[in-house]
């Protein structure tokens, strides 16, 4: 058995927020195995891929815990966990465990034509969207993207003006109005932090 | 792309291989050539439905499989899409003179909340080329929207569109409310976008699923054939 008694599997978008929430909380016990970020735009590949890492390291473990929402795959990656009987982060994005359920539909509610960025997108703006999209190949689907968004809300786990910089630089590329919430990670660390205090329990 | 290919002229083509290298400008979503194609046939004489089928539709029907076996991304596929409006912009006006009754009409648009329409416009051209009349509703339908069309245009489908998980449930909605109006037994409803799936279809209450644009003519045509017949 590792050393390490409790596995997160997480979106390798969540990586660094991550880490950084062991680091403020000591958790020591955790190993924290990450999954390509690239499945961000293949929703449909990720169940496929969270049940495989169950599959080959739950006998090392004695509490896995999955950070994703349900990431696009409508109801997919649930049915993998409740085969496992595995939990999950809330929610049906990032976006939302990121900022609160009711915070996010009245957001996604008040403007239906946002696009949301969050640190790690902002940071691999152009591995993932402009070449995900194929915009840098094509700049001309740019319209058939992003012509029916408004703005792009940046929700910053950091506070990193260099982030912050290169969030409104990308709005001005998609031709977005910008707009900034900070969200930190007490939310998404307090989610985490309370399934494994119940494990333990 | 090699010296060769790209000293092709269309109109020196027989037929046959001009459709052949239209399937392949289509493919790389080449719009001027294709254009171009579309009107060389033209001239020759061919009908436009003619063009249409065998050179427009033909040639996405061969993108459309290979976006859904993981040959072609969502880029090329918007690129061949761009490239068969091209083509289309110079048939529709001949076709709608004709007076060819259509196949069947859809009203299509995606739901409340939702305002991606990459996918729904793929359907609503596929089904054009299919011969159906499309009436396009646009993004962010609320039920009242979609069932005020319905009595408007009466079509024989209605088409509901949505890409976020978030939003996918408000199809339960519409269709609700179709039932309530008493009016769901008159229309044919499909369903799709990225996160759904047939067990989600179902539970809406959905006449069907359908995954991509190619299925959706398919069963749009299937299903309005019956729907004659009953």
């Amino acid at each position: 058995m590792a050393d390490a008694t409790v596995l997160i599997i997480a979106c390798g978008a969540l990586a660094m927020e991550i880490v950084e929430l062991q680091r403020l909380n000591g958790w020591s016990h955790i190993k924290i195995q990450c999954l390509p970020a690239e499945l961000h735009n293949r929703p449909e590949k990720i169940p496929v891929a969270v049940r495989q890492a169950i599959k080959t390291c739950r006998d090392d473990y004695e509490y896995v815990f999955v950070a994703y929402a349900d990431c696009g795959t409508g109801g997919a990656l649930d049915k993998v966990l409740e085969e496992f009987d595995v939990a999950r982060l809330p929610g049906a994005h990032c976006y939302e465990f990121y900022v609160g359920t009711d915070e996010f539909e009245a957001m996604s509610c008040g403007e239906p034509a946002s696009f949301y960025l969050t640190d790690f997108l902002a940071r691999h703006f152009e591995r993932l969207v402009k070449e995900g999209l194929g915009l840098d190949r094509h700049p001309e689907l740019l319209s058939t993207y992003f012509g029916n968004y408004k703005r792009l809300v940046y929700l910053s786990q950091s506070k990193s003006p260099q982030l912050e910089a290169a969030a409104r630089q990308h709005a001005d590329y998609l031709g977005l109005e910008f707009e900034h919430r900070h969200t930190g990670l007490n939310r998404v660390g307090r989610n985490i932090g309370d399934h494994i205090v119940q494990w333990q329990s | 792309m090699s010296q060769d290919e790209e000293d092709v002229i269309l109109a020196e083509l027989l037929d046959d291989e001009l459709v052949e290298q239209m399937f392949d400008d289509l493919y790389d979503g080449l719009a001027d050539e294709i254009a171009e194609g579309t009107q060389i046939l033209l001239d020759r004489g061919w009908e436009a439905k003619k063009v249409l089928d065998e050179a427009l539709v033909g040639g996405m029907n061969i993108v459309g499989v290979d976006f859904r076996d993981g040959i072609l991304f969502v880029p090329e596929v918007l690129l061949a899409a761009n490239a068969m409006k091209a083509g289309m912009a110079i048939l529709q006006p001949i076709l709608s003179a004709s007076g060819t009754e259509p196949v069947g009409k859809i009203v299509i648009g995606t739901v409340r909340g939702d305002i991606h329409d990459i996918g729904k416009n793929l359907v609503g051209m596929m089904m054009e080329g299919a011969g159906f009349e499309v009436v396009d509703l646009g993004i962010n339908n609320d039920a009242e929207t979609y069932i005020a069309a319905l009595r408007e245009h009466r079509p024989n489908i209605l088409g509901m569109s949505a890409l976020l998980t978030t939003t996918m449930p408000y199809m339960k909605v519409v269709i609700d409310a179709m039932v309530e109006e008493g009016v769901r037994d008159d229309f044919v409803v499909l369903v799709g976008g990225a996160p759904l799936n047939e067990e989600f279809g179902e539970a809406v209450g959905a006449d069907a699923y359908c995954r991509d644009a190619a299925t959706a003519v398919e069963v749009a045509k299937k299903l309005v054939l019956e729907q004659r017949a009953s």
